[in-house]
Formats: structure tokens, C-alpha cells, sequence
């Protein structure tokens, strides 16, 4: 829900004390023109020491299962729903959980549990599209301002501080009502929200990157501009690039499942558990399980991935702050 | 320190300029015409022009931007494109509210959130560390809306001792500042507990126990003070989780603020009181982080001669 994503890389720049130039009201937080950005991983680790890290924290183990297990609800969703999640029943309205309902059913006296499993896969699927723009979208530019630097870094990054004087949930609420309420304007919202965030960190280490000695010995030997950026920088992206696309799963979950709630995401009938919140929240005292449930599907969701994102920090770059 | 103040103020001008031409640029990305649009099926291609013609949309993008600054920096935020109403006036007093809830919401996230990270250092690795590792985590997890029903099916619905939402005293202000604070606390907990084991390594606070000072003088002076900055920079960056996210709790406990306004703004396609409302709120959340920025001078003498 607040933006952990930017936690390391604030508190690096933090610790610095407020950047050197004081161009913008974000810059503060961008911690701007600095290598250390993003924490860049300054070795490398082959996968059973990573995941020897990872197996080691057991929070993180934790988060992995939860994680697996909502991929596996997702996939299997028609297999595990017990009943079908459209089918209503008038005299199953909001009946309370037992045996015939798991989780109850809600004011149709559609199946809960079903609508939470089918639910997982809107989730996940918005948040990976938005995410996958955020990564596209920040690598592209982040990497193009670290590699030109001047101007084109200027614009770039001045042109996203624009995006992050947005109070949180703004941009989004302003990209929806542009382009209509609709299931891709959610995505796109997501996804346009969490690039500069992303835009940063990668542009922190590639800065770093540029200015290691093999990458002067790829440009020594003739290297062009493209082969040193996908052959030499890139590639060392990758482990930040991992532990920023989960955090930002959790938060694109949140974001998803906020605007649904405020009716400004997907439109019912469709079973989004941000919608089901915004529903049940009109008989929370008759039937409290409506509302509920699904925003313990949310939280366990999010918690699951934010989990996930401490434990692959740790396991891929402990030197990367807390 | 004029200099420096000069200096941070003359840097907000561009965000603020740019913030204005984007809010302005959004009427020209929806899809179709806006203004067919707002009149809906039955409007003449006359009406479509004379409206157009009205609100200023007929004019090349630099006049109209130019007219735009000029108008709002008169404080005139244009009329709502649905009942006519001035949006400077629909919006002064859904601010106002926004702010207090904002305010309380900033001052239980402090209070809590430092305290609370401030033991955890103290203690680390303690069963209280470990619990504030897990909780505070869980807390940035929780979505605030589900968070305010959970406190509303608690407080109002089971003990009846608060009530479910609208305005009133200050028992209706508890519920919505907390539910708003909860990802703020968290993520403040977890800061200050790691700006603070920082400094708690540092030799003079071992210096300062060598030499017997009180633990509590340690931590609430010789410590906190250095691990201000982070703590500070996190707090700025939470103002815009607090401004954005008093959406949710309004909605969720009927507080008649930005975010009601904004919320029926788009789902009535009142795009005048949409840009206003976001116009509004991101100018309020740009003063603060200028606020916070200058803080820093205050916090940490070494900034200003940079």
C-alpha cells in the first residue's frame, strides 16, 4: 500500500542527507546523479548460493509457498472452485459460512470461496501485465538516461518526477478517468504508476555498471552502444530488476484492489476481490463474512509477495539496505 | 539559509507548471470527444461547438495553456462541467476536511510508527523486534479499505463504542485517521528501526554510555536526533500515501473530502472538478515535501552549505 519499493534506495539516499542539487521537490527522494542507487549487486552469485540465502529465512520460504500456492489457485481455478463462482441462488443469500458455503455466500448467494479463487487470477494477471509495462517502460528509460546521461537523462527524469508528485492512487484515479473504466485502463494505471520507480533503480545501476572496467574493455575491443547495453548491462540488472518486480506485485495487487473497491477498476460481474470488499461493505453488520474474506485474500496475497521481495533481496544482494 | 530558500522555492515552479499542463493535457487523451461526451446522445454538432468554443477547447494548446495558468493563478478553478457550480468553491471545504483527517492520520503514523521503531533498535532481535518485523510488514500488506471495515465490524459493529463514519467529534475523527495511518506506521517502524541500529553502532553513543548517560537520553537525543533525516525523507514520501490514501478511508467511513469528490467527479465525467481536485491535491502534496526539504536544513545544519 506505501511504496516499500522504494525503501533501499531511500534509505541510501537518505542516509546521504538530501541530494546535492536541489533541482526538484522528488529529487530528494530519487537520490539523484548517485551510483549507489538501487543498491547495484557488485558480485556475482550462482543460483544454489542464492538459493541456499533463500531457504535459510524462513519468512521468505513462507512467502515463496504463499505465492506458489495462489499461482497454483489461478491455474486450477475451475478444478478447485467448488461450486461455479456466476451461480446464484436466492435463498442462499449471504448465508453465513458452513458446509454447503465455505466462506458463505454473498447478496446473490453466489459461492464465496469460488468467487476468491477465481478472484486470484484477475489479481495476478493485473499485476503481472502492469507490472511487465512498469519493467519495459522503467528499463528502457532508465537505462537510456544512464547511458546518454545530459539532457536526455534531464528529460527523462524530471519527466517522471512529474508522475511522482501524483499522491499515490492519483495518477491512477487520473489515467481511469481519461480513458474510461475498463479493465485496461486498470493496468495501464498500474503499470504508469510503478515506471518511475522502476526507471530509478535502473537507472542507479547501470550508472554503476557504466562505470566498471569491463565495460570500458567491451567499448576498448569495439563494442557497439546496443551490444554493451544487452550483452554487459542488462544482464546485471537482472537482480534488482527480480526484487523490484515482486514488490511491486504486492503493490500493484493493492493498487488493483483499491480501485475496483472505489468502483473505478473492473466492473461487476466480474470476481475482483477489491469489487467484493466495496460490495459486502453494504451489510457488514448482517453479513460480515462478505466483506471480509476477500480482503484477507488481498492481504494474505500481498503480504505473500512482499515476503517474497525481502527474501530475494537478501538471498540475491545482501549488501542491499534492510 | 536565503539562498537555499530561494533556491528550493524557484525548483517547485517547473513541477508545478508541468503538473498543470498534464492535468490539462488529460481532457485531449479521452478517447473520443470529451465534450460530445458530457452532453451526451441528443447533442447538436451546434451545441458540441458552442460548448466547445465555452470551456476554451477550440483554442491552439499553448493559448489555452497560457489561459489556463492565468486563471488558476487568480485561484479560479473553472466550473463544474455538471452543475454549473464554481469548483473552487465545491472543492475549499472537501480540502479543508481532507487536511484534518491527513493531519491526524500524519500525527498517529509519528507518534506510533517512531516510538515503536525506536524500541524495536533498542531491543533488536527481541520477541517485541520480531513481532514489529512481522506486523509492520503485514500492516504495509493489509489494503486500508478492508482495514477501516475490520475496525468499523470491531469498534461500531461489535463493541458499539465509536461510530461507523460521517463527520462529528473527534470520536468520528479516530477510526478513519487510524485506518489511514496503518501503512504509514508500518512503513515509519520500519525505518526508524533501521535508521536507528545505524546509528546505535556508532562509537560516540558508546562513548555516551561509556560516561553513564541515562539509556533514555541516548536514545531519545543522541540517537534519534542523527537518525532523523531517513526518518524524515520516508515521512515526506508518506505524505503522498496519506494524501492519496484518504480516498479510501473516506469512502469507506462517509468523510466528506477530496476523495468523495474526486471519486464522483469521475464516475459523473465532471473532468473541470476532476482536474481541479487533482490539482489541489498534488499542489498540496508538492508544498510539503518543500516543507519537509526545508526541514532538513533545520534537522541537519550541514545541508544548506551544499
Amino acid at each position: 500500500m506505501s511504496d516499500p519499493p522504494e525503501i533501499s534506495e531511500d534509505l541510501q539516499s537518505a542516509r546521504r542527507g538530501p541530494s546535492r542539487d536541489f533541482r526538484g521537490v522528488t529529487v530528494r527522494a530519487v537520490g539523484d546523479s548517485s551510483l549507489a542507487d538501487g543498491g547495484a549487486p557488485a558480485y556475482v552469485s550462482t543460483g544454489a548460493a542464492v538459493w541456499k540465502r533463500f531457504r535459510r529465512n524462513r519468512l521468505a520460504v513462507v512467502g515463496l509457498i504463499i505465492v506458489g500456492l495462489l499461482v497454483l489457485m489461478a491455474v486450477a481455478a475451475p478444478y478447485l472452485a467448488p461450486a461455479d463462482p456466476a451461480r446464484q441462488s436466492l435463498v442462499d443469500r449471504r448465508t453465513p459460512p458452513g458446509a454447503k458455503y465455505w466462506l458463505g455466500a454473498d447478496e446473490f448467494g453466489r459461492d464465496i470461496a469460488s468467487r476468491l479463487i477465481f478472484g486470484s487470477r484477475l489479481a495476478l494477471v493485473v499485476g503481472m501485465l502492469s507490472v511487465l509495462i512498469a519493467l519495459t517502460l522503467g528499463i528502457a528509460l532508465g537505462a537510456a538516461s544512464a547511458y546518454w546521461g545530459g539532457y536526455v537523462d534531464e528529460a527523462i527524469m524530471r519527466t517522471l518526477d512529474l508522475l511522482l508528485a501524483f499522491p499515490y492512487l492519483l495518477l491512477a484515479i487520473v489515467v481511469v478517468s481519461t480513458l474510461g473504466i475498463r479493465l485496461e485502463s486498470t493496468i495501464l494505471a498500474v503499470g504508469l504508476w510503478a515506471t518511475p520507480g522502476f526507471a530509478r533503480v535502473v537507472r542507479g545501476v547501470v550508472l554503476t555498471i557504466l562505470g566498471q572496467e569491463y565495460v570500458a574493455a567491451a567499448r576498448a575491443v569495439g563494442a557497439s552502444t546496443l551490444r554493451v547495453v544487452a550483452r554487459h548491462v542488462l544482464p546485471n540488472c537482472l537482480s534488482v530488476v527480480v526484487v523490484y518486480s515482486a514488490l511491486y506485485m504486492a503493490n500493484a495487487i493493492l493498487l488493483e484492489a483499491a480501485l475496483s473497491f472505489l468502483g473505478l477498476g473492473v466492473k461487476p460481474p466480474t470476481p475482483s476481490w477489491g469489487l467484493m470488499v466495496a460490495t459486502g461493505r453494504d451489510f457488514l453488520e448482517i453479513a460480515p463474512h462478505v466483506a471480509t474474506f476477500p480482503g484477507l485474500a488481498i492481504a494474505v496475497t500481498v503480504l505473500g509477495f512482499n515476503l517474497l521481495a525481502d527474501g530475494l533481496r537478501d538471498a540475491l544482494d545482501p549488501k542491499m539496505v534492510m | 539559509m536565503v539562498p537555499f530558500l530561494a533556491r528550493r522555492l524557484l525548483a517547485t515552479v517547473p513541477i508545478l507548471l508541468g503538473i498543470v499542463l498534464l492535468v490539462m493535457l488529460t481532457v485531449d487523451f479521452i478517447p473520443g470527444d470529451p465534450v460530445a461526451l458530457m452532453l451526451g446522445e441528443g447533442a447538436t454538432q451546434e451545441m458540441i461547438t458552442r460548448v466547445r468554443a465555452s470551456l476554451g477547447l477550440d483554442q491552439p494548446l499553448p493559448v489555452r495553456y497560457a489561459r489556463y495558468v492565468g486563471r488558476l493563478v487568480r485561484g479560479d478553478l473553472g466550473r463544474s462541467v455538471v452543475d454549473g457550480r464554481r469548483v473552487s468553491e465545491e472543492l475549499s471545504d472537501a480540502w479543508r476536511t481532507t487536511l484534518q483527517l491527513g493531519g491526524a492520520a500524519l500525527v498517529i503514523a509519528v507518534i506510533v510508527g517512531v516510538t515503536v521503531g525506536i524500541f524495536s533498535a533498542y531491543k533488536v532481535y527481541s520477541l517485541f523486534d520480531n513481532l514489529v518485523r512481522v506486523v509492520s510488514l503485514a500492516g504495509l500488506s493489509m489494503p486500508i479499505f478492508w482495514t477501516g471495515l475490520v475496525l468499523i465490524l470491531v469498534f461500531s459493529v461489535w463493541l458499539r463504542w465509536l461510530p461507523t463514519g460521517g463527520r462529528g467529534g473527534w470520536e468520528h475523527l479516530i477510526m478513519p485517521a487510524v485506518t489511514l495511518a496503518t501503512p504509514s506506521i508500518a512503513m515509519l517502524a520500519r525505518m526508524t528501526r533501521s535508521a536507528m541500529l545505524d546509528v546505535l553502532r556508532e562509537d560516540y553513543i558508546r562513548t555516551a554510555r561509556a560516561k553513564g548517560v541515562r539509556t533514555r537520553t541516548i536514545l531519545g537525543y543522541h540517537a534519534l536526533r542523527n537518525a532523523l533525516i531517513p526518518i524524515v525523507t520516508v515521512l515526506g514520501l508518506q505524505m503522498g500515501q496519506l494524501l492519496g490514501g484518504s480516498v479510501l478511508s473516506e469512502t469507506v467511513f462517509s468523510w466528506p473530502g477530496m476523495g468523495r469528490v474526486l471519486v464522483r467527479a469521475v464516475l459523473t465525467r465532471d473532468y473541470t472538478l476532476l482536474q481541479g481536485g487533482v490539482l489541489l491535491l498534488a499542489t498540496t502534496f508538492v508544498v510539503v515535501n518543500l516543507l519537509v526539504d526545508l526541514s532538513y536544513a533545520y534537522l541537519d545544519p550541514r545541508v544548506m552549505y551544499r
